[in-house]
């Protein structure tokens, strides 16, 4: 990669990356869908586009469009206007920075696991702006449920990062996956629970998601947004769950590595995320949410100390295989 | 939250939902798929309008209030010289509005002479609220998606119908009992049908109930009979009563059922 690269394959990149995150979070959201539909013993969408319903999402999405862009007479109506942008853009950065192959990646930075880890935590703000900004109540609960709770969730996630960081001896993202074994499932599986666990937070699913928490304070920071700058926040919300699947299958599931990965590398790193993406499917329809309290006490009495326990297994491991 | 109670509910939600995703969801695809609904349903209330007298009955017990009816009176001319002519009702609207209906099924339960069905019919939505006021031309059509009547119990009696329906020929009466009947006659206008029944008919249903049954029935015809003395003529003519004895046996149980 590196300097030699012209105008032309800048755009291309980029046009790939954002056709991935445009098109991806779509399956994720139509698997959602599905998923739920048949755990609650329903069949989910079944008209829109013919077969089984695949278009609802882009059914949905025109609806969306057409639909008044409300706002708020006491909204602070600027950072109200930002905040959709701000909670889904990072996650567009954040993608652009993770390999599916040692050679399909949109940008191959140096250190793409701070990037990963410093984009999320700005999606996060998104929801924080527009709780502020609704000038409404709930929205300003959900705000600052959701400010706790990205900073109960990011410190274990950070370590979880770290620990495999460690084990790799690079920040790449590449070299993690590249110099990934396939016995390292067992020796990073507690900071794979802790990653599973804090991205689930970090995006705000259930059990996690007590900032939006619809049966309690409304929708949380989206409870005054409508068309489609609500339809933003969703994306952001499904765009997480493509980040987070892909994160855990590059880092902790050996993204490339398996049969013919020369050729199909791209394809087993997807295959490898997609059970991650169904897995936080799963949890939303078993698990009902979590207290703040709970939610708190989870973050920081479980998994800040086995994250900790973690890098320190980790660290023994380095040291006693040099 | 301990931790032992904890982990295993965790994994055991996991499992519930797994186990329904495996498993055929429930939806019925309605507008592709009929559903399959009990022959009893309420789905819509449909009128025999020849059965409908315009008694009100159901209009004044629908408890929302429903039901329209009109009607006026015609008169049918004598159809003997020098008989008198006859009243009857004719219903010109009858109109359920559905929008009001909440389905209670106390009208179909209050009508005396089977004009109102309940239908399993359930597609009649309209875009306008208004729409829904159903008039009897509409409720008419309904009729033809009323179900059959559920078949009897195997021993059960035959149903009303069927036994007015086989009921002997009339036979002309002694001519004694005849002139006691005259009076009655004039009493009590609807009585002579009832009373023309010929003993020999009546006599057989009777003794065919079980034994307490007829005791229990001995005191209450005693005490109606007591209250007409027209019919309590008639009974003794009937000579092998067999709960005649009854009557004294059991003393107390007529006066109360008399003060209730």
């Amino acid at each position: 990669m590196g300097a030699a690269m012209s105008v032309w394959e800048v755009v291309l990149r980029s046009v790939a990356v954002l056709a991935a995150f445009l098109v991806l979070p779509l399956l994720v959201g139509f698997m959602e869908h599905k998923v739920m539909a048949h755990m609650q013993a329903r069949l989910g969408p079944m008209y829109a586009g013919g077969f089984h319903g695949w278009a609802q999402l882009i059914a949905d999405a025109a609806k969306f469009v057409q639909k008044d862009d409300l706002l708020p007479t006491a909204a602070d109506k600027g950072v109200f206007r930002l905040a959709p942008s701000l909670a889904l853009i990072p996650y567009l950065v954040a993608l652009a920075v993770v390999p599916l192959s040692p050679s399909i990646v949109g940008a191959d930075a140096p250190a793409s696991a701070v990037v990963v880890l410093a984009a999320t935590a700005v999606g996060v703000l998104g929801g924080l702006m527009a709780g502020w900004a609704s000038a409404n109540k709930y929205s300003l609960l959900g705000g600052l449920r959701s400010a706790a709770q990205l900073i109960a969730y990011e410190l274990p996630m950070v370590l979880a990062v770290a620990s495999v960081a460690l084990a790799a001896g690079t920040l790449s993202l590449t070299g993690i996956a590249t110099e990934w074994r396939p016995w390292w499932l067992l020796w990073q599986l507690p900071a794979a629970f802790v990653f599973l666990a804090g991205g689930c937070a970090e995006i705000q699913r259930p059990p996690f998601d007590m900032p939006l928490a619809d049966s309690e304070i409304v929708f949380g920071p989206y409870t005054e947004y409508s068309g489609l700058r609500f339809a933003l926040f969703l994306l952001a919300e499904y765009a997480g769950i493509v980040l987070m699947s892909l994160l855990m299958s590059v880092m902790f599931l050996g993204a490339w590595h398996g049969p013919w990965s020369g050729p199909l590398g791209w394809l087993w790193t997807i295959l490898k995320a997609v059970p991650i993406a169904f897995l936080f499917l799963w949890f939303r329809n078993s698990w009902p949410r979590l207290r703040e309290d709970q939610l708190q006490r989870f973050a920081w009495l479980v998994l800040v100390p086995l994250a900790l326990v973690q890098l320190l297994i980790t660290a023994v491991g380095v040291v006693m295989m040099r | 939250m301990s931790e032992r109670g904890f982990l295993p509910g965790v994994f055991k939600g996991l499992g519930i939902t797994m186990k329904t995703m495996a498993r055929p969801a429930v939806t019925h695809e309605y507008p592709d798929a009929r559903p399959d609904l009990p022959p009893r349903s309420r789905g819509v209330i449909a009128l025999v309008e020849e059965n409908c007298t315009s008694c009100m009955l159901c209009a004044r017990e629908c408890p929302d209030w429903c039901i329209y009816i009109e009607g006026h009176k015609e008169t049918i001319p004598a159809t003997t010289p020098g008989g008198r002519e006859r009243q009857r009702n004719v219903l010109d609207r009858f109109a359920i509005d559905y929008a009001l209906c909440m389905y209670c099924g106390i009208c179909v339960e209050v009508c005396p002479f089977d004009a109102l069905y309940w239908s399993p019919q359930f597609e009649y939505a309209e875009f306008d609220i208004q729409d829904l006021l159903h008039e009897k031309e509409r409720l008419g059509q309904w009729v033809q998606t009323v179900p059959v009547p559920p078949a009897l119990d195997e021993r059960a009696p035959d149903a009303a119908e069927v036994v007015s329906a086989n009921k002997p020929p009339r036979v002309p009466r002694p001519a004694a009992a005849a002139g006691d009947a005259t009076g009655a006659v004039s009493a009590a206008g609807e009585a002579p049908v009832r009373r023309e029944r010929p003993a020999g008919g009546d006599r057989p249903a009777r003794a065919e109930r079980p034994a307490p049954e007829a005791a229990a029935g001995a005191p209450t015809d005693a005490t109606t009979d007591a209250a007409t003395p027209a019919t309590r003529d008639a009974e003794p003519a009937a000579p092998p009563e067999p709960p005649e004895p009854a009557v004294p046996a059991e003393p107390p149980v007529a006066p109360e059922e008399e003060t209730s």
